[in-house]
């Protein structure tokens, strides 16, 4: 990670009116789309949505010479190229064959891509920009940080002072008075520009139309008052057919702005007439800028599918703490840091790609359906592929590979540290986890590891068996948590065994792209579990429960190794998550819990990423707590991440804690004596954030209170 | 769906009217106009771009009674005036929208320019949703097709809801009763 880019976070963070305007927007965003969505089937409509874009993905070729046809047989003049170079040489011929000196601008996400005005500039053309936001960069000289809210970064005071000076006049920053300050000192900019720029949010093949979505109305005073318009059209825009507009409408507004239609949206199909009875010089430009090398990826054909609505920027809890000028590109956020893996370079991708911290909330609610925190993953992947592994990663994943030594090693540091250790928390960790410490403690390490303390516990002679698959954090850090787990499984007639051979699960090497490192954990796992007459394989780590279920079939998959591909079926068939296990046991009446009355505390649930949004649970968690005798009270943002990400908050500290802090302000805003979780990572996290804030607030797997409340 | 309409468009800061009749709808406009001062003596400046709403008779009596009133629409009459006036081809129940094709160059200037746009629309051109709305139009004809959603809007700056960009400031929608295509 380069130091200018820590540097840039760190600064972020920093910048209270930044985290505080993306804070707030994120937090009422959520609500307000789903309230546009009312009455909507999203589900049905996003796969409208991508089957639709990703057929056109597979046919760009083919529609994008049929767009050609058509709107050339309606008289627009339609240039092609794969060149960004050559787009901008385009406009400028153009420019020079109308003599026109002066060009207004709608917003164009693809004229920023190849950096249009800069290169107009240049060769003496008057560029303005005319959307709001758009403007108000332009003034500032920079880049637009969010691709729906190009200023949301900036104050209403710094929006004053730079309209102060553009107009030579001392305004306040009284937000309807700006915007009268824009309106004004646009409106003859528009009346006298010679030519009209903008993109298009969807271009129809069949019928060669363009279709522009605007909230101003600058659009159509730039595509109506000028006497040449020029579109820019990255191809990915390209729709098969005319009806294709109307998912694509009711999803991009709901989705952008929690609109249910944006104010206008405008169908252009050739040119129309000029305010001089003559018609509109209309030139479409489709670029590729390497999108038909996407279409060919396997994997990042999808990314084209893309409406750039901009949501997974608004429910990302990293974006809503740095913004979009540390990604330090036009395309900010989950998907932006796809697309400029791609419009720039894989490379580029390299220490923006890290701030994904894989929680998946984008994926949930993605109107195009494209699975961002999975493309970012396999960015990187090939960034992995590419410059191989830094040593020191190299070295931690040797170690972790080796169960006895990572135990002994982190005893040894936890041991080292014991005169600090209290409460069960080492405040200062002298080892490579030592980063993890400033703002939050961690788990001393347990004197013997769960593997060990297993063969204490007598197991009863079942029908039904269990394959128990612990993870590094309850082996090593929790083992009281493994022992609720068996308790409770014992209860219910369920015998429990443990391969000792497990290991673990590949999940951090799988998230640093080390997809070798993390083959070889699920050759191990399957290995271990081999021959062993159980029925379920069960884990009280939802990240494991996604690596034995789901993750071992892709990293296999991904690395072309099918012979694997049947053990990892059978496994992942019999894999199943502690609370579902547990409420399907509960179900068949072979678990009981105490009765009341008795007063207990009242809990929270916080919502573990991989649990909810991978493997869908939510409900069986809470409703076992119910049936336990536990009251919950929700806290706000309860699915949001803890800021933990496995070993994110290990390379991004700062951020990891800047969203643990959201965290505990939430739960300790509920007044909850206990914190239920069914992650140990989050316990983990959630844990010492409340030992360092000093909050009175017990945190626990749901393992452990589930197990003490058995009848 | 008249009742569904009112509600989207106010839901979105846009003003609906309804009369029984073009009688009533244009005595409607008239008193409107006045109020804005399209009819003193330096009025303020008003362009219709009317089809066939009215004959060449009311026009010319509306033009006495309103100095500031005109029919020709071009890119100056347009971008001085502070109200214009057209018709709308459709308008949908589900998100309050209107739908014109406004290929001709009349019906963009004074539903952009001006400050305060009136859009008319008959009441029995009101369908139940977008999907309905987009099948009536051929895009090889309608060259210019725009669907109008309540007025100009920005929340650019400190995410506060602004309205009245670079678009009118207020939309009025007048419906008109009685079979009456405006």
């Amino acid at each position: 990670m380069r130091a200018e880019f820590k540097q840039s976070i760190e600064s972020a963070l920093e910048n209270a009116t930044l985290t505080g305007a993306l804070g707030k927007f994120s937090e009422t965003y959520r609500i307000s789309r789903a309230k546009a969505y009312e009455g909507i089937d999203f589900e049905a409509l996003r796969t409208q949505i991508a089957e639709r874009k990703s057929y056109a993905a597979s046919q760009l070729e083919a529609l994008a010479g049929q767009f050609a046809r058509n709107a050339e047989a309606h008289g627009a003049k339609v240039f092609r190229t794969s060149d960004p170079r050559q787009v901008k040489e385009y406009i400028l011929k153009v420019a020079r064959e109308q003599g026109a000196t002066s060009v207004v601008k709608s917003k164009s996400m693809a004229s920023e891509e190849i950096h249009l005005n800069a290169f107009l500039q240049e060769h003496g053309l008057e560029v303005r920009e005319t959307d709001l936001g758009e403007w108000i960069i332009q003034l500032a000289g920079q880049r637009p940080s969010h691709m729906v809210l190009p200023a949301i970064h900036m104050t209403k005071e710094e929006v004053a002072e730079l309209f102060s000076k553009e107009v030579n006049e001392r305004l306040s920053s009284d937000i309807p008075r700006l915007v009268g300050v824009a309106r004004r000192e646009l409106r003859p900019k528009f009346l006298h520009a010679g030519i009209g720029i903008t993109g298009a949010n969807i271009a129809v093949a069949e019928t060669g139309s363009l279709v522009l979505f605007t909230n101003e109305g600058n659009a159509r005073l730039v595509t109506s008052l000028p006497k040449t318009h020029i579109a820019i059209v990255g191809i990915e825009k390209l729709v098969a057919r005319f009806e294709d507009i109307l998912p694509i409408m009711t999803a991009l507004p709901r989705s952008a702005t929690a609109q249910l239609l944006t104010s206008y949206v405008s169908i252009i199909t050739g040119p129309a007439p000029n305010t001089d009875g003559t018609m509109k010089d209309l030139h479409i430009i489709l670029m590729d800028n390497r999108r038909t090398e996407m279409a060919r990826d396997p994997q990042f054909s999808q990314a084209l599918q893309c409406i750039r609505c901009a949501s997974c920027l608004n429910v990302c809890p990293v974006f809503r703490l740095v913004g979009g000028h540390v990604f330090g590109k036009v395309y900010t956020g989950g998907i932006g840091t796809i697309l400029t893996a791609w419009f720039d370079a894989l490379q580029q991708s390299e220490d923006i790609q890290g701030l994904c911290i894989q929680c998946g909330n984008c994926k949930e609610l993605c109107p195009a359906k494209i699975d961002i925190p999975g493309l970012i993953l396999e960015l990187r992947r090939r960034l992995a592929v590419e410059q191989g592994q830094p040593l020191v990663q190299k070295a931690i994943f040797s170690v972790v590979n080796n169960r006895r030594l990572f135990h002994a090693m982190l005893r040894a540091a936890s041991l080292g540290q014991k005169p600090v250790a209290s409460d069960g928390f080492i405040r200062h960790l002298p080892f490579f986890l030592s980063s993890f410490t400033k703002d939050r403690s961690l788990p001393a390490i347990a004197e013997t590891p769960f593997r060990d303390r297993f063969r204490k516990i007598p197991q009863p002679k079942c029908k039904e068996k269990a394959g128990f698959y612990a993870g590094c954090l309850i082996d090593f850090a929790y083992p009281e948590m493994g022992e609720a787990v068996i308790r409770i499984l014992n209860q219910a007639g369920v015998e429990v065994v443990f391969p000792d051979e497990q290991t673990c699960c590949g999940a951090p090497a799988r998230y640093s792209g080390a997809y070798e490192v993390a083959a070889q954990n699920a050759v191990d796992n399957i290995r271990a579990f081999a021959g062993q007459d159980i029925r379920y394989i069960v884990t009280a780590c939802p990240t494991c429960t996604v690596a034995l279920k789901h993750e071992f079939i892709r990293t296999f998959e991904s690395l072309g190794r099918g012979e694997w591909l049947p053990q990892a079926q059978e496994l992942s068939a019999k894999a199943m998550d502690f609370s579902t296990l547990v409420k399907q046991l509960a179900g068949e009446g072979r678990l009981s819990f105490q009765k009341l009355p008795e007063h207990l505390p009242l809990v929270t649930y916080h919502d573990s990423c991989h649990l909810k949004r991978t493997l869908n649970v939510h409900q069986e968690p809470r409703e076992l707590l119910r049936s336990a005798g536990r009251d919950i009270v929700e806290m706000f943002e309860a699915d949001v991440c803890c800021g933990m990400g496995g070993s994110y908050s290990l390379k991004l500290p700062r951020i990891s804690a800047s969203i643990l802090r959201r965290k505990l302000a939430n739960i300790e805003a509920t007044g909850a004596a206990e914190v239920a979780a069914d992650c140990p990572g989050c316990v983990m996290q959630i844990r010492g954030g409340c030992d360092k804030k000093g909050l009175n607030v017990k945190v626990r797997h749901t393992a452990e209170l589930l197990a003490e409340r058995l009848a | 769906m008249f009742e569904q309409f009112k509600a989207r468009a106010e839901a979105v800061s846009a003003e609906v009217h309804r009369f029984a009749s073009k009688t009533e709808t244009i005595a409607f406009l008239e008193q409107f106009l006045r109020s804005e001062g399209i009819g003193g003596a330096s009025p303020e400046r008003a362009v219709w771009a009317d089809r066939a709403f009215l004959d060449e008779e009311t026009r010319r009596r509306l033009c006495e009674r309103l100095p500031g009133l005109s029919f020709r629409v071009t890119r100056e009459s347009a971008a001085e005036a502070r109200i214009g006036i057209s018709r709308m081809d459709w308008a949908v129940a589900e998100t309050g929208t209107l739908l014109v094709d406004a290929t001709a160059i009349e019906d963009r200037l004074v539903s952009s320019l001006p400050l305060i746009h009136i859009a008319l629309v008959a009441t029995g051109r009101i369908l139940p949703d977008m999907a309905s709305a987009l099948g009536k139009f051929d895009p090889a004809r309608s060259r210019y097709l725009s669907a109008i959603t309540g007025p100009s809007r920005t929340a650019d700056i400190e995410r506060v809801l602004t309205i009245g960009v670079h678009g009118p400031k207020r939309l009025i929608v007048v419906f008109v009763d009685g079979g009456e295509e405006p």
